[in-house]
């Protein structure tokens, strides 16, 4: 049940496109500080398409996962299994006994092993009354357990060509890898911006008590949101396998970490209600272009790591204060009505994508 | 010689040529003997291998996150049923210290003849090793090291500043050879933070300097596939030409190669480091950049067994003069090429 928002013409600032630059202003301006900094400091290499695609290649696996988490913290919640989900449904796509299925039977089977696993994630967390943070860091836990049992804790190496060609593939010079990370996300985008499912999960996340009064069913709702992270798990411990030839109960080590900072830099609220899926996609990319920076000026690990923590810090500082910029643009607007200061129990419940929508339109 | 005992049969083997090579040296001599007055200290060997006194072996490693620490565990375990007289009580040591510290202490609790163990972190586990120790219970300490020498009765582990030697040298020979003035090397290191990642990256940097090289680009991974991809992928955007590249870790390795793969490349040559029978059989294929390895072998586990026992049961290694085990063992890092990958496949590890 698909319901298109209702468009109305607006001039190009005040366009969805404009929006969605002044929201993300203080995180494309890391990029291009980021980027000038790699092409003031290596001309010769950061600004080749060859290093380009190398970067969107590495952000590809961890920007599925990262569009998983999105809906989860929209909806209120937080998936700390990721990581673990990634190694189990890699683990177990990659036994001798699937790759005997072919490619098409590895990828099914990743897929399968995500979505269940968050779908349990997600009955536990809606039916079972646990806080997501117990539940998943419980699954986080179990799924890695289970993921060194099938392997016997050994590096399952990929036989199948056709899995492996995956990260070896360029379409029209791109990576396959990068479309397919492309694909997820504009379905992620139109699910979340142009759907009914989209309103409910912001709903749920900003209010949930509301949300339950206005007719929605928010515990199935967070179930399918879970379930939604789980699939997106299995999608990115496909591209992981691929890339690494092997499936092995250490992949995806603290994506869980680099999911939820990459999300939370990108805007979205742990409180849950707000959050888009082109600033979860910024915050992957701030972290894969450092990463690469590091290693095309041969730095060390360590600092590295302490150059992630103050962007991280950074980042949400000035995010915190362009969100109130818009805030404030969006209460300025004539004809428009005036929006209600968060109260405490509904940090910043009202908007995730556009100032126009004024409420989440809930299912009618 | 190597200490690495691969098998009981081969154990046997070595223990029969030694006696047999001793036996011909002392055929050889002209020296009467026998009166004792000369006071010469000699042996031409026992049997280490006959059964003795039944002995409780207790074991913990660290819960395998990679292919190596998987195989240490399966080759204690697998050298321990070798042993009629030995009975193996292994135990969980969980994913960090203080779950190996409790394992520990329960072990202690069931009072073994003998303790192996691959801490976490050496450090860490001291004290906990130290109460073994004066209750009586020796300890042989596996690869990471204690830090302090009361808290093991044996040292055995590898030689990661010598890993590093072995794999400068291989790549200095082969690159002063081939005449490469200023040659581009980088290093693929494991967790950066490790200090036996320091010491590999310290003999690497040590044996290079003797050619006049050094590391001009240096990525860290963290053992596992996916980590070796993702820093590979990026070292080979840094550096658009490459002569050599050491791999400090086989496990990562498998990534390392499927970046390369991913990317092209093909101009340099690799050497990795371990041991794994995967990268064994790239060697020996020759379908890869991989052209040798300088090893790190989880053989040493079975090692560590064996005398383990022989210390439970207060005997000597046969081929020493010394009535007892020795204090500390340090295995050699040796190259693996196509001359000798042969000899070594069986060693190999599966990742």
């Amino acid at each position: 049940m698909i319901k298109l928002a209702q468009r109305q013409s607006v001039p190009w600032w005040r366009t969805e496109a404009a929006d969605a630059v002044r929201r993300n202003s203080g995180l494309i301006g890391v990029l291009l500080i980021l980027a000038l900094v790699g092409v003031v400091t290596r001309p010769e290499q950061f600004p080749t398409w060859s290093n380009v695609s190398t970067v969107l290649t590495l952000a590809s696996a961890i920007g599925v996962i990262t569009i998983g988490m999105t809906f989860v913290m929209i909806g209120g919640g937080i998936d700390l299994s990721v990581g673990g989900l990634v190694a189990l449904a890699g683990v177990w796509c990659t036994t001798l006994e699937t790759q005997s299925y072919g490619p098409a039977g590895m990828i099914f089977c990743a897929l399968t092993v995500g979505l269940g696993a968050g779908l349990i994630n997600g009955i536990l967390i809606a039916y079972g009354r646990l806080v997501p943070f117990i539940a998943t860091l419980a699954m986080l836990v179990a799924a890695r357990g289970l993921a060194a049992q099938i392997s016997d804790r050994r590096t399952q190496i990929v036989e199948v060509d056709a899995i492996n060609d995956i990260a070896a593939t360029d379409v029209f010079g791109i990576p396959l890898l990068v479309l397919i990370l492309v694909a997820v996300a504009v379905l992620a985008w139109i699910l979340l911006n142009r759907t009914t499912f989209g309103r409910r999960t912001v709903a749920v996340g900003g209010n949930p008590e509301a949300a339950r009064l206005a007719g929605i069913n928010v515990r199935f709702h967070t179930v399918l949101l879970y379930a939604l992270s789980g699939l997106c798990c299995g999608i990115a411990a496909v591209m992981v396998v691929a890339q690494a030839n092997a499936g092995s109960s250490g992949q995806g080590n603290l994506y869980e970490l680099d999911a939820i900072a990459a999300a939370i830099i990108g805007g979205t609220a742990l409180s849950g209600g707000r959050g888009t899926i082109v600033g979860s996609l910024l915050g992957v990319l701030v972290f894969t272009v450092i990463t690469n920076l590091f290693i095309l000026n041969n730095l060390p690990t360590e600092v590295q790591n302490i150059i992630k923590g103050a962007i991280i810090v950074g980042a949400v500082l000035i995010q915190q204060i362009r969100w109130r910029d818009v805030r404030l643009a969006a209460r300025r607007r004539p004809g428009e009505p005036p929006i209600a200061e968060p109260s405490p129990s509904q940090p910043t419940g009202d908007r995730h994508d556009s100032p126009h929508s004024v409420t989440p339109q809930i299912s009618r | 010689m190597t200490l690495h005992i691969p098998s009981r049969r081969r154990f046997l083997g070595s223990v029969a040529l030694g006696g047999a090579a001793l036996g011909l040296v002392a055929c050889t001599s002209n020296e009467t003997g026998g009166d004792g007055s000369e006071n010469t200290q000699v042996s031409v060997g026992g049997d280490n291998a006959s059964p003795g006194a039944p002995v409780t072996i207790g074991f913990s490693a660290p819960a395998a996150d990679h292919g190596w620490i998987a195989a240490i565990t399966r080759n204690a375990q697998a050298q321990a049923e070798l042993y009629e007289e030995v009975t193996f009580l292994p135990v969980e040591a969980g994913e960090d210290v203080t779950a190996q510290r409790a394992a520990l202490e329960a072990l202690i609790q069931q009072e073994p003849d003998v303790i192996v163990v691959l801490p976490h972190d050496g450090a860490q586990l001291t004290a906990t090793a130290q109460q073994a120790m004066e209750a009586g219970i020796p300890v042989v300490n596996l690869d990471r090291i204690f830090s302090s020498p009361l808290a093991y009765r044996l040292w055995i582990g590898g030689d990661n500043y010598g890993m590093g030697v072995a794999a400068g040298h291989y790549i200095g020979t082969r690159l002063r050879e081939a005449g490469i003035e200023d040659p581009v090397i980088a290093e693929i290191t494991g967790i950066s933070n490790l200090p036996l990642t320091q010491e590999r990256s310290q003999g690497f940097a040590d044996a290079l300097s003797t050619y006049g090289f050094r590391v001009t680009n240096q990525v860290s991974a963290e053992f596992t596939v996916d980590s070796g991809q993702e820093a590979t992928a990026n070292l080979l955007q840094a550096a658009p030409h490459i002569d050599a590249i050491w791999n400090h870790d086989d496990d990562q390795g498998i990534g390392v190669l499927a970046a390369i793969e991913q990317a092209g490349r093909d101009e340099f040559f690799m050497v990795g480091g371990a041991g794994s029978r995967d990268m064994m059989e790239h060697i020996q294929a020759q379908d890869s950049v991989i052209e040798a390895t300088v090893t790190y072998s989880p053989s040493m586990a079975s090692s560590a067994i064996s005398l383990a026992r022989l210390i439970a049961q207060n005997r000597g290694m046969s081929d020493l003069v010394e009535l007892g085990v020795p204090k500390s063992i340090t295995l050699a890092s040796e190259t693996i090429t196509r001359d000798n990958v042969e000899d070594y496949l069986p060693l190999g590890f599966a990742s």
